[in-house]
């Protein structure tokens, strides 16, 4: 079988156009630029009969230019991708690449239709459709999240077996076909091999698991220990806030890596420590849940029972089955009814420690500032429990800069935790996950690109993705 | 002022002395002393073999001692062997026994040797700060002014082409982190698969000779992470400027727009984005221990790297004193410059 190309036989069509339509881009954009420095802003004249006309000028054609020109580029874009899935590895690698992706596509294409039909009884999220950036950013985030789903439930988007080597294939180009091709494998390394001949492709696909499992549960603990710990500190100040801010600022105070060379090196793991720190950590959730519940319901006991045994029950059993390994240091519960990996739960376990005490900070400043407001008064004018205040007035009114913090630091996560891997820190060396990966694939990089590219891109596009949604929710979240 | 100062020196001191224990704490346990005593000793010793080796060098003691020594406020410990010679941490240092000082840790100007390097640890950090202190200070030159200039350049018409451009490379940059950005580079300039090798793929070279070819991509790996955070607080401080009464009074009088952005608005706009400058000390040092490693320069982020992946105890003890000086103290600029800057803000 022949090796494949990148665009294949659509590139014979496609790619003069795209070759052509580029530089056009780029020189539009540019005049675009220039101009609006060297002449006159465009005025919006009004008729006498009502109407309004844009006075275009140089800069408003210089504006139809570039928004056309860019327009169609997104045109030949997709195509490459929308006949590529149809025509599968016929149009290269790009081709076979769409094409592995179908279910991701649909999906994508579900989730918007849903949404921007119903974006009006959809508060927050749907307003997110209104923003043009938010709407890229959302896209390729869940672009990466589909991935993950479906490399991880149902096994369909990566081509080979992530750890398997096939021999002969030690790094080869992108394109290459196997070379003792057996039934039923796929006949390709679409992106090429590795140095220990494993596909690079199915790799960065199974790799996109690792983050989307890790980075948003690890932020959503960090912000709970945040919250927890925040709301108080913010609320009462004093001798509290002293201590709390004491140690956040201690734990900022450390060079990341420092703190990572010092949780999580396996020495540490065999003294037990950082299932210590989950013990502490894991315990924030069921705190807050707890508190949470209690403020709303006290003065309703039933109610109130009620509530806190069908939420704190599981979280308890789960609580206690995350923290319990067998032949580990913690063992004293019989009922494990699942054992995280250990190197899954240091890197998890560091990563929270390292962000909770900045979200700690941010809370206490929103506390301090929402605090002063008159509905914060009125409540405790009313006799309400500090605790209702802080959960039930105050935090709902920090929402919007938590939502918005909470993307950019999931971003922040998945780069910690590409680090890690960047050092050989935690996960196993086998591990797919993308900063593994780099660091296997820079120790080639000045012969052989193709294995530390795409899981640098796909990192370098999730970490995008996610700060483009943070801006698009920061604009939509200010506008009301 | 001075008071503020003062309070903030003495938590300063706290602060290191906390997270030295810390660091002393976690590096003296024991599945890490005993790694210790493998990599020192020998890779093939037994249980017994490395409990023997640890006791005769000082190591198998109460941490608080221990920690104690190092910072010259316990005595040195000392150990006489059967056959009548005497060791020590102090004994080390002198020439014979009996003149070695009784206390000898950091108050005393003694900062341990490095296990690794075989050298005293504070030769071997101020060399290679050194080395990391040139690295940042092409850095800083390359990262705030473009970072300002494109943040006004951004923040003077909001909304404009250019500031649509600018901001979508400045979030950009901050989305990729130096790991992916040096790998882009390095394949991008470097490899002979691209075939441009317009620079050179390791700094190593660097720290005898630095020159534009070795040096400018891992200053401007650092440069462009840090620099598209420092724009967008720029871009946000300029438009939030422009919309201000004075600036729009300005106008009025007829006051032309360069004459705006220069005078008028450029100087209140620079006010917060010191503060991020300075703030963003603490994220170029992980920034350079990222580097560093990537590019093979031997300096203080490289360090860091070999002293914790050996558990060089002492020498680990020094790269986190001054890790954490240059942290607290850019806190500390930054409060104060704030303060000069900004006459509405008052420490108390």
């Amino acid at each position: 079988m022949d090796p494949l190309t990148w665009t294949g036989s659509l590139g014979t069509v496609l790619n003069p156009v795209l070759f052509f339509l580029v530089p056009l881009f780029g020189v539009a954009v540019a005049a675009r630029i220039l101009l609006s420095l060297v002449t006159p802003e465009t005025a919006v004249q009004s008729n006498p009969d009502g109407t309004l006309v844009a006075t275009g000028g140089m800069q408003g054609g210089a504006r139809m230019a570039s928004n056309g020109l860019g327009l169609l580029l997104l045109v030949v874009l997709l195509a490459y991708l929308a006949l590529g899935a149809v025509m599968g590895p016929q149009a290269g690698i790009i081709g076979a690449m769409s094409q592995q992706f179908v279910p991701v596509w649909i999906a994508l294409a579900a989730t918007y239709a849903l949404s921007i039909r119903y974006k009006r009884r959809l508060g927050l999220y749907g307003k997110l459709f209104d923003s043009t950036i938010g709407m890229i950013g959302f896209g390729i985030v869940m672009f990466w999240v589909f991935t993950a789903f479906f490399a991880g439930v149902f096994d369909w988007i990566a081509t080979q077996d992530s750890l398997s080597q096939m021999s002969g294939m030690k790094n080869k180009l992108p394109g290459e076909p196997l070379a003792q091709p057996e039934d039923g494998t796929y006949p390709w390394y679409l992106l090429g091999g590795d140095n220990l001949a494993r596909d690079v492709f199915s790799r960065m696909v199974e790799g996109s698991l690792v983050v989307i499992a890790i980075a948003p549960l690890a932020t959503l603990f960090a912000f709970m220990v945040g919250i927890t710990l925040g709301l108080p500190a913010g609320y009462y100040g004093g001798r509290l806030d002293t201590l709390l801010s004491f140690l956040a600022n201690l734990i900022l105070a450390f060079p990341v890596i420092l703190l990572f060379y010092l949780l999580v090196t396996p020495e540490i793991v065999l003294t037990g420590l950082p299932q210590y720190m989950a013990v502490v950590l894991f315990l924030f959730p069921l705190i807050f849940a707890g508190v949470l519940i209690h403020a709303r319901y006290r003065t309703q006991p039933p109610r109130n029972a009620l509530w806190l045994s069908v939420v704190l029950v599981p979280m308890a059993v789960i609580y206690l089955s995350a923290i319990n390994e067998p032949e580990s240091k913690v063992t004293f519960w019989p009922l494990d009814l699942f054992d995280i990996p250990s190197g899954i739960l240091t890197v998890f376990v560091s990563v929270v420690f390292v962000n909770a005490p900045t979200v700690f900070r941010i809370v206490r400043g929103l506390v301090m500032d929402i605090k002063t407001r008159d509905y914060v008064a009125a409540a405790q004018t009313r006799g309400e429990r500090p605790w209702y205040i802080m959960l039930w007035e105050i935090l709902p009114n920090a929402r919007g800069p938590l939502i918005v913090d909470f993307c950019l630091r999931i971003g922040y996560t998945t780069i910690l935790l590409g680090t890690l891997g960047f050092f050989g820190l935690g996960l196993p060396p086998e591990s797919p996950d993308w900063g593994t990966t780099i660091n296997d694939g820079r120790r080639l990089l000045s012969i052989y690109l193709h294995p530390a590219l795409p899981p640098a891109l796909a990192l370098l596009s999730l970490v995008l993705g996610l700060n483009l949604l943070a801006d698009g929710l920061r604009e939509e979240s200010l506008r009301d | 002022m001075g008071l503020f100062i003062l309070r903030r020196v003495g938590v300063m001191l706290l602060t290191s002395l906390c997270l030295t224990f810390v660091v002393f704490f976690l590096t003296n346990l024991h599945p890490n002393l005993e790694k210790l005593a493998k990599t020192q000793g020998n890779v093939r010793m037994t249980d017994e073999q490395v409990e023997v080796w640890l006791e005769n060098r000082g190591y198998m003691r109460p941490v608080i001692v221990k920690y104690g020594e190092w910072l010259g406020v316990a005595p040195g410990w000392t150990r006489t062997t059967e056959d009548g010679t005497v060791t020590g941490r102090c004994v080390a240092l002198a020439a014979t026994p009996d003149e070695a000082s009784t206390f000898c840790g950091v108050l005393q100007g003694w900062w341990g040797g490095s296990t690794v390097f075989k050298e005293p640890v504070l030769g071997i950090v101020g060399e290679k700060l050194a080395l990391t202190g040139r690295l940042m200070l092409w850095v800083m030159l390359l990262m705030v002014p473009s970072a300002l200039i494109v943040g006004v350049l951004a923040g003077m018409r909001e909304g404009s082409p250019l500031d649509r451009t600018l901001s979508t490379v400045s979030i950009t940059t901050t989305a990729t982190p130096e790991y992916v950005s040096g790998v882009l580079f390095i394949a991008i300039f470097t490899s002979s698969a691209v075939g441009l090798k317009w620079f050179k793929g390791t700094a190593a070279s660097a720290m005898d000779a630095p020159d534009f070819e070795n040096f400018f991509l891992p200053v401007l790996t650092i440069a462009l992470y840090g620099m598209g955070y420092i724009a967008r607080m720029t871009r946000a401080s300029m438009a939030e400027v422009m919309t201000a009464q004075y600036i729009r009074t300005a106008r009025l009088k007829g006051v032309g727009f360069r004459a705006i952005v220069l005078k008028h608005a450029l100087r209140n706009a620079l006010i917060a984005p010191f503060t991020v400058i300075m703030l963003q000390f603490p994220w170029l040092l992980n920034g350079v221990v990222i580097v560093e490693t990537l590019f093979n320069y031997k300096g203080f982020g490289w360090t860091l790297v070999q002293a914790a992946g050996n558990n060089d105890i002492e020498l680990l003890l020094g790269v986190s004193v001054v890790s954490v000086f240059v942290v607290l103290v850019t806190q500390l600029i930054s409060d104060i410059g704030y303060v000069y800057l900004n006459p509405r803000i008052s420490v108390t």
